[in-house]
C-alpha cells in the first residue's frame, strides 16, 4: 500500500513541535517489573479499559550496530522479518503471504522496526485469550525464525533503491541527509542508507544481525487487560523461538563528538521552499539536565503555537507555516534542532530570525512568566500523556529501554515543577554552543 | 495530531456489535459500552456527548459544515483561511490569548479543513473542558482581527501550500487530477486553494465565509471523554447555546453533468518515479435508513466499499500482493481506495508506482487486471471474511483513543449521519456477498467515467534558479 497525499488540509503547525514531550511521562502507574530465566526483562501495566493487549520488545541492536559499509542494514532486517518464516518441527514454513492473511484473519497488527538504537517488535491484538495465544505463537515465529528469502530482498532491494532516488529529488530529504552527516560526521547515527550500502548487505548478513536478538537482551514492556501470570506467559511465548544464550556485553560504539566549528552548507535547489536545518549534537536521555531542557525547549521551539521560535518566525512575520526545535535523546547525544521550511528569498531572514531568538534564550534563558506557562501546559496536561493504552505502552517502553525508575511517571510532574530559571540557563549555556552550529539551506540561489 | 480528510475511509468505530464468524466470534468485546447521546441546543446547534471514562481527560471539538465545497470560483481556500483566522481573537480574547490560554490550560489544539467541513480541537484534563469550551464557543461567535493579522497569517498560508503541494509532486498530481475530474462540482477545487486565489484573498472575503456558513445550525459540537452528560450540555447551552441563531443559507446543488468519455493527462515535474493515478467516477451512500439502504446505488456503494478493502484493505490484501510482489512484479506501490460517504459526489481511486522497467500504461493495464478478474472471479468466503474481521479488529482497536472517536462521531455528523453510523456501517458491510463485489467490478471500471492522471519524471537541474508557479503568484503584501 502507498499512501495518497491527503486531500485535506489542515494543521496549522506540525506535529514535529511535540517529539521531545511525546517521549514522556504519569502518575499513579503502577508498573511491575520482573526478570525472566532467559534474562528478559518485563515492565507491565494491567489497564482493562479497552479490550486489547499492546506489547513492545525491545532489543540493542538499532543502526549504530550495523557494519559501515552496510548502512540501513539493522532496517531492512526489521522489515524482511514479515517475508517468510522457517519450517519448525511440526511447523510448516509460511511464505508472506501466507504470513498477511494469517494476521488479517486474527485482526492483530504486529510490526518490527529498527531505529538508531532500538531494535522493536510491535504487537496489538485482542484480549481475548484463544486469540492472544494464537497472536503470540505467530509472532514468536517471526520473531525468532525468519527465513529472510533471497528472492523477496532482490526485489525489495530494488524497491528501497527506488524509493531513496524519489526522496533525493526532495530538497527536505537532501537538506536533512547533508544535516545529519554534519551533525554526526563519521558516527553511525548519521549513516545512510545508499544504493551502494544496500548492494553490500545480503540475507546472509541480515541472519548474522538477527542473532544478535537474544531473549537475555529483551525489554518487554506490555499493556493491556491482563494479568501478571497472563503477561509473563505471553513474555514467554513471544521469545519462545529465540535462541536463549549468554550474553556477552556489546562492544562500545563511538561517542558522538561535539562539532569544532560551525558550518555553513547551502545547496541550491529548484523548489519553492527552501529547507533550513540549525543544530548540533544535543543529549543523551541519561543527561542529568533532561528536565531543564525538556522544560526550556518547550518555551524556545517546543511549546506549539506559544513557543518564541513560532511567535517570531511564523506569528510575527508570516515567514513559514512551520518552525520547531527539538532535542533528540538517546543512548548517546541525539541532535538538537531547529528546522523550518519558508519561501527562498525568504530563507535569509529565516535564519537571521532563527538565530537572534537562539542565541538571546540560550544568553538570558526563559523569562519567569514563560517558565510559568510552560510548567501550566506540561504539568496540567500530563493526563493527556496516559489517556490511551498505545500511549502508555511507549511510556512503559521510555522507562525500561533508558533505564528510569519504576515510579518515573509518578514523579514526572514534581521534576518539572522544580526546574527554575536559572537552571533551564545553566543547562542550555553547557549543551548548546548558538556560535558552533551547522546550518543547511537546501532551496534556491546559491 | 490527526487530519480528517474528505476522502478517509470510514474508519470501524462505535457501540460493539458481536462479531460474527471467523477468529472474532469468540467474546471479543469492549468492556465498557461507549455512551453517545446527541441534542439540539437552542439555538440550532448540534450537541454530541461520548462518554469515555479510560482517562480524566476530554475533547472538545467543533465541527461546521463548511468546507473548500462551498467556495465559489476567485476564493479558492477560502474556508481553509478562515480556519487559521479563527484564531486570530475575538473582541474578549486578543490575538495570541487563544493558543496561550489553551496551552495553559494543560491543552492541546489544532484544526482541520477538508472539502466537507472545517474542524477545530482542544484535548484537556477533563477538568479544564469547561474552559475551552468557554473559548470555543467565543470564537464561533465573535471571531474579530485586525486586518494586518490577516495579511500575515495570508502569507503563511501561502507557505503552507508551498509545503504541501508545490514541492510535491504527487500532491500536485492529485491536484490536477481533482480539477479534470470535476467540470461543475466544487471538488474542482483544491482545499488549500490555488495560489493566484491565496495572494488576492481580501479580509472582507473571509470575513463574509465567516458571517455566512459559521451559525449555530450549521455546526457541532462534540465532546469525548470522562464527562457527566446533564453537566456537559448545561455548559453547552451556556456557551456555544448563546451565539445567535441565523438560518443556514440555501446551498446550491451544483450537480456534475455526466462523463461521456476517457479523460487523461500528463503531468510533468522533477520526479525519479512515475506515478499514475485512475479515478472512476461512483454512487455513493446517501442515507443509513432501511429504505435508503435498499437502493441500487446504496448496494453499490457498500459492495465498492468492500471492494477497495478486498484490493488494499490490509497488509497482503490482492493489489500488493499481484502487483508489487513476485516474480511478475509491476508496481513498487499500489493504492485502491474508496469513501461511500462525502457531501458531494464520490469516485474510486487506483493508483501506483511503476517498478523499474515498467510503464504507467502496463501497470495502469495491470491494475485495471485486479478489478476485472474479480468481475470474472468474484472473491472467496475466506478473503470476504478476513476483510470483514479487519473492520471488526479496528472497530475495537479505535475505542483505545478518545479524540478518534469524537473525530468519527463529527464527521459523521458532518455526512448527515446518525452518531452509530460507524457501526451501522460494519454490519451493512457484512451482508456484502461475493456476488455484489463482481456485479460493482464489472460495471463501474469501463472508460467512460475514468480519468487518468500520470506523472511524467522530469529530471532535476540543481544549478537552474528557482521558477515555479508560487513564485509568480507571490502575494503583494508582506507586513512586518
Amino acid at each position: 500500500m502507498l499512501a495518497r497525499p491527503s486531500l485535506s488540509i489542515g494543521l496549522r503547525l506540525l506535529a514535529a513541535c511535540l517529539a521531545v514531550m511525546a517521549a514522556t511521562a504519569h502518575a499513579a502507574l503502577p508498573i511491575e517489573h520482573w526478570s525472566r530465566p532467559d534474562g528478559a526483562e518485563v515492565f507491565f501495566v494491567e489497564s482493562r479499559a479497552v479490550p486489547i493487549i499492546d506489547a513492545q520488545i525491545d532489543f540493542d541492536a538499532g543502526s549504530r550496530r550495523e557494519p559501515a559499509p552496510m548502512a540501513g542494514l539493522a532496517s531492512v532486517t526489521a522489515g524482511m522479518l514479515d517475508k517468510g518464516v522457517r519450517a519448525d518441527g511440526n511447523a510448516p514454513p509460511m511464505n508472506e503471504d501466507a504470513l498477511d492473511d494469517a494476521w488479517a484473519d486474527l485482526g492483530a497488527q504486529f510490526g518490527a522496526g529498527a531505529g538508531n538504537d532500538r531494535f522493536s517488535f510491535t504487537l496489538r491484538s485482542l484480549a481475548d485469550p484463544a486469540l492472544l495465544a494464537r497472536a503470540a505463537a505467530l509472532a514468536a515465529r517471526q520473531i525468532g525464525e525468519p527465513s529472510f528469502p533471497d528472492a523477496v530482498w532482490t526485489t525489495e532491494r530494488q524497491r528501497i533503491a527506488a524509493a531513496l532516488r524519489e526522496a533525493e529529488t526532495r530538497p527536505g530529504t537532501r537538506a536533512a541527509r547533508l544535516y545529519d552527516k554534519a551533525v554526526f560526521g563519521q558516527h553511525p547515527y548519521g549513516s545512510e542508507t545508499t544504493e551502494a550500502s544496500l548492494q553490500a548487505i545480503t540475507t546472509a548478513a541480515m541472519r548474522e544481525f538477527h542473532a544478535r536478538l537474544r531473549p537475555c537482551g529483551a525489554k518487554i514492556s506490555i499493556v493491556g487487560a491482563l494479568d501478571r501470570s497472563q503477561a509473563d506467559q505471553l513474555a514467554s511465548a513471544l521469545l519462545s523461538r529465540l535462541k536463549a544464550q549468554a550474553c556477552a556485553p556489546l562492544p562500545a560504539v563511538p561517542r558522538v563528538q561535539p562539532l569544532a566549528l560551525a558550518q555553513d552548507i547551502r545547496q541550491p535547489f529548484k523548489s519553492a521552499q527552501a529547507h533550513v536545518y540549525i543544530g548540533q549534537p544535543g543529549i543523551a536521555r541519561a543527561d542529568p539536565d533532561y528536565f531543564a531542557l525538556t522544560v526550556g525547549n518547550y518555551i524556545l521551539g517546543g511549546g506549539g503555537f506559544v513557543s518564541r521560535l513560532t511567535q517570531q518566525v511564523r506569528e510575527q512575520r508570516g515567514l513559514s507555516y512551520s518552525v520547531y526545535s527539538s532535542f533528540d535523546p538517546a543512548l548517546d547525544a541525539g541532535a538538537f534542532t531547529i528546522g523550518l521550511q519558508t519561501r527562498p528569498d525568504q530563507a535569509a531572514q529565516a535564519v537571521g530570525v532563527v538565530r537572534e531568538v537562539l542565541a538571546t534564550f540560550v544568553a538570558d534563558g526563559p523569562t519567569e512568566a514563560e517558565l510559568k506557562a510552560a510548567k501550566d501546559n506540561l504539568v496540567g496536561g500530563f493526563p493527556l500523556r496516559l489517556d490511551s493504552n498505545a500511549k502508555l505502552v511507549g511510556n512503559v517502553a521510555n522507562i525500561a529501554w533508558n533505564h528510569l525508575p519504576l515510579d518515573y511517571l509518578d514523579t514526572w510532574t514534581a521534576r518539572v515543577e522544580a526546574v527554575g530559571v536559572a537552571d533551564i540557563r545553566a543547562a542550555f549555556q553547557r549543551v548548546l554552543q548558538p556560535e558552533r552550529m551547522v546550518t543547511v539551506v537546501v532551496g534556491g540561489a546559491s | 495530531m490527526v487530519v480528517a480528510t474528505a476522502h478517509a475511509v470510514a474508519q470501524p468505530t462505535g457501540p460493539d456489535t458481536p462479531p460474527s464468524g471467523s477468529a472474532l466470534a469468540s467474546p471479543a468485546r469492549p468492556a465498557v459500552r461507549a455512551e453517545t447521546q446527541q441534542f439540539t441546543l437552542s439555538n440550532g446547534m448540534t450537541l454530541i456527548v461520548r462518554v469515555d471514562r479510560r482517562a480524566p481527560t476530554a475533547v472538545n471539538m467543533l465541527w461546521v459544515r463548511a468546507g473548500a465545497m462551498d467556495e465559489v470560483d476567485g476564493i479558492s481556500g477560502i474556508a481553509h483561511m478562515l480556519e487559521h483566522m479563527m484564531f486570530k481573537g475575538t473582541p474578549d480574547v486578543p490575538v495570541g490569548e487563544f493558543s496561550r490560554r489553551v496551552a495553559a490550560l494543560g491543552g492541546r489544539e489544532n484544526a482541520f479543513t477538508t472539502a466537507d467541513y472545517t474542524g477545530y480541537y482542544q484535548q484537556v484534563p477533563v477538568n479544564r473542558l469547561q474552559d475551552v469550551m468557554k473559548l470555543e464557543a467565543d470564537r464561533f461567535a465573535h471571531n474579530s482581527w485586525p486586518d494586518a493579522e490577516f495579511l500575515k497569517e495570508r502569507e503563511v498560508v501561502a507557505e503552507e501550500r508551498r509545503m504541501r503541494t508545490e514541492d510535491n509532486p504527487r500532491s500536485r498530481l492529485y491536484e490536477a487530477l481533482s480539477a479534470q475530474i470535476w467540470t461543475a462540482s466544487p471538488y474542482h477545487r483544491p482545499v488549500v486553494g490555488w495560489m493566484g486565489d491565496i495572494a488576492a484573498f481580501t479580509a472582507e472575503d473571509v470575513r463574509d465565509f465567516y458571517r455566512r456558513w459559521y451559525v449555530p445550525a450549521n455546526a457541532a459540537v462534540v465532546i469525548a471523554g470522562d464527562v457527566d452528560v446533564q453537566q456537559v450540555r448545561d455548559w453547552a447551552e451556556q456557551t456555544y447555546g448563546r451565539a445567535s441563531s441565523a438560518a443556514v443559507p440555501a446551498r446550491k446543488p451544483r450537480p456534475e453533468p455526466p462523463q461521456v468519455g476517457m479523460r487523461r493527462f500528463d503531468f510533468r515535474a522533477p520526479a525519479d518515479q512515475a506515478y499514475v493515478a485512475m479515478a472512476f467516477r461512483a454512487p455513493g451512500l446517501e442515507s443509513l435508513e432501511p429504505d435508503a439502504i435498499k437502493t441500487p446505488d446504496s448496494q453499490d456503494a457498500l459492495a465498492l466499499t468492500m471492494l477497495s478493502a478486498v484490493l488494499d484493505g490490509y497488509s497482503g490484501a490482492r493489489l500488493g500482493r499481484t502487483l508489487a510482489r513476485g516474480p511478475k512484479r509491476v508496481a513498487d506501490g499500489v493504492d485502491a481506495s474508496y469513501s461511500p460517504v462525502a457531501r458531494g459526489p464520490r469516485v474510486f481511486y487506483l493508483a501506483g508506482i511503476p517498478a523499474q522497467g515498467h510503464t504507467a500504461a502496463q501497470l495502469e493495464a495491470a491494475l485495471r487486471g485486479e478489478v476485472a478478474r474479480i468481475a470474472r472471479e468474484g472473491v472467496d468466503e475466506a478473503e470476504l471474511r478476513r476483510v470483514k474481521t479487519q473492520w471488526r479488529a479496528g472497530e475495537i482497536f479505535q475505542r483505545d483513543s478518545v479524540f478518534s472517536q469524537a473525530r468519527d462521531l463529527g464527521s459523521n455528523w458532518v455526512q448527515g449521519l446518525p452518531p452509530d453510523a460507524d457501526s451501522q456501517l460494519l454490519d451493512r458491510l457484512e451482508t456484502v456477498t461475493s456476488d455484489q463485489l463482481k456485479s460493482v467490478a464489472s460495471r463501474y471500471f469501463g472508460d467512460d467515467q475514468l480519468t487518468v492522471g500520470t506523472l511524467v519524471p522530469l529530471p532535476r537541474d540543481p544549478a537552474k534558479l528557482p521558477r515555479t508557479q508560487a513564485d509568480e503568484a507571490r502575494p503583494g503584501a508582506v507586513v512586518h
